[in-house]
């Protein structure tokens, strides 16, 4: 068969395709994160009890609220795929960017691989539920990375506006299930002064909590990976982001209040799907369906989101020559970064099939927490070298630098949280990534086209 | 055969087939297109085209 390659004039580039609004980043952001309030937020409850999970939900509302606001600002001046990847190279320098460009390969890859464990999880347990015990869930985990593997593929737009109608009917689930359980009639449905005892493990237990109270919002910074895609990037990227965290804070603290209300902390501490076991307790059949519809769906959500964002960030690294420049291609046709999508694939389904759920998300956990503080120094140092007025900024974040060193400071808190209880696991993925840098810095950086990293038309930083 | 058994094994070739036309597409533009077009991609390259033209 002989193919005709179609000529291409030399000076026409091609590039991701612009078409994302404010309510895909929503989409986005709100997608990877909401699973985490159908399952995971509720092992906080086992550290900290009820309340102590409730105190984790707030103070780390409060750590991703300022990791929203310093990347909508940021974002919004360096509006290309790769996000926080971006942002570190045009801020603090290759070996940073590198760095955080793993930390969010890592994270997203391994979040979307829980996701698909899960996912295939949950049919599992249906099948079970139907008299089937024991049903491989192998090939509906494999179904579940391909499926939207494939949608991602084959164009933003539409994988985004899926994205965004499934985590539209999982946010609207947790309201009408609020409802559904009269919040009005305390001691009716709701059993709070019977199940609420307290700070079982006081005040240590609050700071152990802290972890898995980042389930509650894990993610919603990967809505800026999608800011080269956005029609208007200064724009979408704030409102969506921003929105989004509005969103996160009800939902996690009605599901908090809808959970605490119906299940007693021992059991919550350690349940799968906790909102859908608060259904199961109502006896209500529309409720359990509602939730059991809306738990499968934030589980594509997420995966879907973590997707795009995983793709994303391995297309910019690869664009710019960190990894091997083949997975820097972009689709004729489809616009996205096709190659990248298709290479992840394997991994995260390796990462599935391994079925070590509780490590890998300690992983993500880990890996979005590094990134997290990177984000509180990169701040600093974006105000000080552009100050306000030497760029075009979409967005200006208020009170700097309170947000950055309240998030650095939250950030400590939390890495010493994750060493009450993975310590081991710290102090590996610690390792991994020195000796990533070394292999960096030693070895690979050596391919990097140095001068055409840089492309933004900023003025030279102040002091330079 | 059950309904479960069914599912499983289509969920398989539903997966095959997908993965198996990504990799086909895959192959397929990389026949039709020039390497250095699909990696012209570039950073910021909008930002620069409006500089430029704003000159």
């Amino acid at each position: 068969m002989s193919e005709q390659v179609i000529e291409v004039p030399k000076q026409h580039q091609i590039a991701l395709k612009k078409v994302l609004s404010p309510i895909h980043i929503w989409g986005l952001g709100v997608g990877i994160v909401l699973v985490g309030e159908y399952m995971g937020w509720n092992f906080s409850v086992a550290k900290g009890g009820a309340l102590g999970s409730l105190i984790a939900c707030w103070v780390i509302g409060l750590l991703y609220t300022c990791v929203a606001m310093i990347d909508s600002e940021v974002t919004s001046t360096v509006a290309a795929a790769g996000g926080q990847y971006t942002q570190a190279k045009h801020i603090i320098g290759p070996l940073m960017a590198f760095n955080v460009a793993l930390y969010l390969v890592l994270a997203y890859t391994m979040l979307e691989a829980a996701d698909a464990t899960v996912f295939g999880d949950l049919l599992q347990e249906v099948a079970g539920n139907f008299g089937v015990a024991n049903l491989d869930p192998k090939p509906f985990v494999f179904l579940c990375i391909i499926f939207l593997a494939w949608l991602n593929y084959r164009g933003v737009f539409v994988t985004l506006t899926f994205n965004f109608v499934i985590t539209a009917f999982a946010f609207i689930a947790i309201i009408l299930v609020f409802f559904g359980v009269s919040p009005w009639s305390p001691g009716v449905v709701l059993h709070h002064a019977d199940l609420i005892h307290g700070l079982p493990y006081g005040w240590i237990g609050i700071i152990a909590a802290f972890q898995f109270g980042m389930w509650y919002y894990l993610g919603i910074e990967g809505t800026c990976q999608a800011a080269e895609e956005c029609r208007s990037a200064a724009r979408s990227i704030p409102l969506g982001t921003m929105s989004g965290m509005i969103t996160l804070v009800i939902a996690a603290s009605l599901t908090w209040y809808i959970c605490s209300g119906l299940l007693p902390w021992e059991y919550l501490g350690q349940a799968t799907t906790p909102l859908y076991d608060a259904a199961r307790v109502t006896n209500s059949t529309w409720m359990q369906v509602i939730m059991f519809v809306a738990t499968v769906f934030s589980n594509l959500a997420s995966a879907n989101g973590c997707i795009n964002d995983a793709s994303r960030a391995w297309f910019s690294l690869s664009r710019d020559r960190y990894m091997p420049p083949v997975f820097g291609a972009v689709h004729p046709h489809y616009r996205t970064p096709y190659r990248s999508i298709l290479f992840l694939i394997p991994i995260a389904v390796s990462f599935a099939f391994t079925n070590l759920l509780d490590q890998i998300i300690t992983f993500s956990i880990l890996s979005g927490l590094l990134g997290y503080t990177f984000m509180s120094i990169n701040m600093v140092r974006f105000r000080r070298l552009w100050p306000l007025g030497s760029i075009h900024r979409g967005y200006i974040h208020p009170f700097h630098p309170l947000p950055a060193v309240m998030l650095f400071l939250l950030c400590v808190t939390v890495y010493f949280a994750t060493y009450l209880g993975y310590g081991g696991q710290l102090l590996s993925i610690m390792a991994f990534f020195i000796v990533a840098s070394l292999w960096f810095s030693f070895h690979r950086y050596q391919y990097v086209k140095r001068g055409d990293q840089f492309t933004m038309p900023w003025p030279r930083p102040k002091g330079y | 055969m059950g309904f479960w058994q069914i599912f499983s094994d289509l969920s398989w070739a539903i997966s095959g087939l997908m993965a198996a036309w990504m990799i086909y597409d895959t192959w397929h533009v990389q026949q039709q297109y020039d390497e250095s077009f699909l990696m012209s991609s570039r950073e910021g390259a909008e930002e620069l085209t409006q500089k430029e033209a704003g000159k």
